[in-house]
């Protein structure tokens, strides 16, 4: 295994608030890192800050090895050319899908790969099918995204995203905002992506998804790592009372086993 | 009092020509003004204060004064201060541009406001850069809803050309007014005037609302 990302004393403030307070962490290639935490505590902040959503206050990220933006007298500088190229390198799939409504399926999977990579439109066509096959809706291509579920959106979503070829891919709560019944094909999808040996950095609530699929789990409070581990120790006897009362919240209507 | 449209059926041509001079400075000003208007909407839109500041000054200026003041001030005042020869045309074209780009201003913000801030962020997310966002992504979809608001300032622009009269630019107005003149006959002339008139801005809309229908079918129901 080889380090793919690198986040360094990541701090990030808007305005007054300090939301992120100096996180560190490192991603090894082909990890499923799992962040979880309550309402507020800086999951997405984290993860937007990881592609440049938003700009970190201080600290370094490092992808592959380079270093993002150019430090100048201890702090960074970015050049927006260099985080659209960077963003292009790393997949973000959100909340609300955020597909392009005036876009047929394909050519949401195809536009970020003939307009942002310069693709061939043939080689982008073959890419976009086989990740629409990939996320089982290859039959869909010529729909529009109104015409689908919010689990076949989110999957769309997610063919866009790896269409172009990411190195990281980041999930920030996606099953969030569907019906309980099509939560299950989308967590299905990110199984099967992590199985395939895929880098992700996924901010949800499904503890199920992190004890199965996670490598690593991150509890986020109050901007900083509480506490990480492995998801069968971490989950069951976490060390700290904080990460107990989250995950007392998550199952208290849990069936028993 | 009698109807006798014979006068104005033989001077039907200086009509003619008068119209076509209308919808020469109504396509003029459309051409420069709705460009125009993109630009003075994403200056207002930037984080620039200065530049969304200008814009914003820009564009109430000409909306609050009275398109008659701006088409005087273009056509006497203005080669007063800057050694510019004025011909009617000119003025009136500069005019209605500048004027109706601060309409097409705000239609165009209201527009992109209007989409759902997970377009930007899609885009962003994937790459694009802010004009490949806005180009392919947030103004396609924009548009389709501007096009009412749109074809009604075309319309009002059309109507405002009115005032080119005053300036002795031979537009449909102008010629009428000669026409009424020479023949005695305005109960006529103006009757038909404005049935020209009537006729070109229902056509016109007949025309945005089946191409709004058009686009409308064409894809999506929501932004998501
Ligand atoms: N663009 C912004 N401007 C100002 N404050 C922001 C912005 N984005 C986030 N915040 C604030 O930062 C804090 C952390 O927000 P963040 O969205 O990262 O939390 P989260 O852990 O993802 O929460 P949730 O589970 O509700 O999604 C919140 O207090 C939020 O109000
Ligand atoms: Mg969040």
């Amino acid at each position: 295994m080889s380090e793919i990302l690198r986040i360094e004393n990541l701090h990030k403030s808007f305005d007054d608030l300090e939301v992120l307070k100096g996180i560190d962490l490192t991603v090894q290639s082909g990890e499923t890192v799992v962040i979880l935490g309550s309402s507020g505590s800086g999951k997405s902040t984290m993860l937007r800050c990881v592609n440049f959503m938003e700009s970190p206050t201080n600290g370094k990220i490092y992808l592959n090895g380079d270093l993002i933006g150019t430090e100048r007298n201890g702090k960074m500088t970015y050049k927006e050319a260099e985080l659209c190229t960077l963003r292009s390198r790393i997949g973000m799939v959100f909340q609300h899908f955020n597909l392009f409504p005036h876009m047929t399926v394909l050519e949401n999977v195809l536009e970020g790969q003939v307009i942002v990579l310069g693709r061939a439109k043939m080689e982008a066509r073959d890419k976009a099918m086989a990740q629409l096959e990939r996320v089982g809706l290859a039959e869909k291509a010529f729909e529009y995204p109104s015409r689908l579920s919010g689990g076949q959106k989110q999957r769309v979503a997610i063919a866009r995203a790896l269409a172009m070829d990411p190195e990281v891919m980041l999930f920030d709560e996606v099953t969030s905002a569907l019906d309980p019944e099509l939560v299950g094909e989308v967590l299905k999808t990110m199984r099967q992506l992590a199985e395939e040996g895929m880098t992700m950095l996924c901010v949800t609530h499904e503890l199920g998804f992190a004890y199965h699929v996670a490598n690593r789990v991150l509890f986020l409070n109050e901007g900083i790592i509480l506490e990480q581990g492995e998801p069968q120790s971490i989950l069951k006897n976490p060390d700290t009372n904080r990460m107990r009362e989250f995950l007392d919240g998550h199952s208290l209507f849990k069936l028993p086993d | 009092m009698e109807w006798n449209f014979l006068a104005v059926l033989r001077d039907f041509d200086l009509l003619i020509l008068g119209l076509l001079n209308t919808l020469k400075v109504t396509g003029l000003a459309l051409l420069f003004g709705v460009p125009l208007g993109l630009v003075l909407a994403l200056s207002r839109l930037s984080t620039i204060r200065v530049l969304s500041g200008v814009a914003g000054f820009i564009v109430e200026f000409f909306r609050t004064t009275p398109p008659l003041v701006q088409l005087f001030w273009f056509f006497f005042a203005l080669p007063i201060l800057v050694d510019v020869r004025m011909t009617p045309l000119i003025a009136a074209v500069v005019t209605f541009s500048i004027q109706s780009s601060a309409f097409f201003a705000e239609i165009f913000r209201g527009g992109i406001l209007s989409i759902d801030k997970g377009q930007w962020e899609g885009a962003k997310a994937i790459g694009m850069t802010y004009g490949q966002s806005l180009r392919r992504i947030i103004l396609p979809q924009a548009v389709k809803r501007m096009i009412p608001a749109f074809m009604e300032r075309s319309i009002e622009l059309l109507k405002t050309t009115t005032l080119v009269s005053t300036v002795a630019y031979t537009d449909l107005m102008f010629q009428a007014n000669e026409l009424a003149q020479k023949t005695f006959r305005p109960l006529e002339v103006y009757t038909v005037v404005a049935v020209i008139y009537f006729v070109l801005i229902f056509v016109f809309s007949q025309a945005s609302i089946w191409a709004e229908h058009r686009l409308a079918k064409s894809g999506e129901g929501t932004v998501r």
